[in-house]
């Protein structure tokens, strides 16, 4: 072993409104473009695309998680910076909208419409899924 | 100084007065309001900053020129981009940034071929009666600038530009220097110019790419638009309350010193006619 691994990620989450999130942690998971991604102290060096989707963070024993759309991640082998366009924490997000948005893409989805954005119900329901996972994952 | 009696000086002292007061009131909201602008420009900044980084360390990586808003082309049609305020009374702010337009209008000869997208309704308002035509304009929201307007500008010019209804796109706003001092700068927005290949150090770090680095370039060459677009309304609101700040400041100076003339001419005039009328008392006296 050449180096030593470091023992923790410094955490950075902005969004073009403001930093979001900044501290040591040990443990990200985010959804990456192919699907989502552990990230552990002592990384490789990655880039990637996000797509919506749930980003959790360990720290001990504590799991927070935070709704992500669009964004990209860099990973470096002690820090992690996460660039989003739009992240929510649990206590941001309104259950009851995000049950009714679910609803309405649902809809939208079975209706096999042929005038209906499919691209838009499907980002809407991502999103209104990602969202309803945070908040209930806050509940417990 | 003016003459008039004491009856019409005194209501003008107080009309003054009223109008301080307006003044003052004015210049601590405008406070306010940039502490708050001031601090959405700087939190702003680390996304901006890190996206050009990362759009830097790929343009060394991925063969830039593929992509269409890179591409360069002869400029003949031209949009510009003008972010100006939505309200008046701060100085020479939106005079100075619709002067600064219509010299870039003038210098680049490109008249015919000009549109213009307007962001503040005080450049809307002053553009509108002129011969270029306005694509869009967007009022009233320098209030509550959110970065879903700066989405829906990026996506039109971009649409225009991947269209080639445009060839070049350029932003003209106020850069927010310090509270007192604000930038007028003209940047190029499309063509994409200021990709620079990255130092030595950062070319050794090699990622590990989800997707091909070109993809990713891609998909962040957009967003690096609204990004920009986003700063520069940011910008522009810190700029206005700083400058909204410093001419009120000035203003209620101003009054200050119109109330004090008036008050030290009040006194004047009215140890005047006092002293007449002890002369013609006593005069009045002697005679008897």
């Amino acid at each position: 072993m050449a180096e030593k691994l470091p023992n923790s990620i410094q955490l950075e989450i902005v969004t073009p409104e403001k930093q979001f999130y900044c501290g040591e942690v040990d443990a990200v998971t985010v959804p990456g473009i192919n699907g989502y991604m552990g990230i552990l102290p002592g990384h490789a060096p990655l880039l990637s695309e996000l797509k919506i989707g749930v980003i959790t963070v360990r720290k001990g024993d504590d799991e927070e998680r935070f709704f992500c759309s669009w964004g990209f991640a860099e990973i470096l082998s002690d820090q992690v910076s996460v660039l989003a366009e739009q992240v929510e924490a649990a206590s941001e997000i309104v259950r009851g909208e995000a049950k009714s948005d679910k609803d309405k893409a649902d809809n939208l989805l079975k209706s096999k419409d042929p005038d209906s954005d499919f691209a838009a119900a499907l980002e809407l329901w991502e999103k209104s899924v990602a969202r309803l996972e945070v908040s209930a994952a806050e509940k417990q | 100084m003016p003459g008039g009696n004491l009856i019409d000086l005194r209501r003008r002292v107080r009309s003054v007065r009223n109008i301080r007061q307006i003044t003052r009131a004015m210049k601590f909201v405008a406070a306010s309001k940039l502490r708050r602008a001031q601090e959405r420009v700087f939190s702003a900044r680390p996304y901006a900053n890190r996206m050009l980084a990362v759009l830097n360390s790929l343009a060394s990586r991925v063969e830039p020129t593929g992509h269409p808003l890179l591409e360069l082309r002869d400029a003949e049609k031209v949009m510009l981009l003008v972010v100006t305020g939505d309200k008046g009374l701060c100085g020479a702010f939106n005079s100075n940034i619709i002067k600064s337009a219509v010299r870039f209008i003038e210098k680049e000869e490109v008249n015919e071929s000009l549109s213009l997208t307007l962001v503040g309704r005080k450049g809307y308002e002053w553009f509108k009666k002129r011969p270029w035509p306005i694509k869009h304009q967007y009022l009233n929201i320098m209030s509550r600038i959110d970065f879903s307007y700066a989405q829906d500008i990026a996506g039109n010019v971009i649409r225009y530009y991947s269209e080639t209804e445009l060839d070049a796109v350029y932003l003209l706003y106020n850069q927010f220097k310090s509270v007192i001092s604000q930038e007028i700068v003209l940047e190029p927005l499309l063509p994409i110019r200021r990709l620079e290949q990255v130092s030595e150090q950062d070319v050794l770090l090699d990622y590990i790419y989800e997707q091909p680095p070109a993809v990713i370039f891609d998909n962040l060459l957009p967003k690096h638009v609204e990004t920009q677009i986003f700063r520069a309304m940011l910008e522009s609101e810190a700029s206005e309350q700083g400058a909204r700040m410093t001419a009120m400041e000035s203003a209620t100076n101003n009054a200050e010193e119109m109330i004090d003339k008036i008050t030290l001419h009040i006194n004047r005039v009215r140890q005047a006619s006092i002293t007449t009328e002890i002369i013609e008392v006593v005069s009045g006296a002697n005679a008897l």
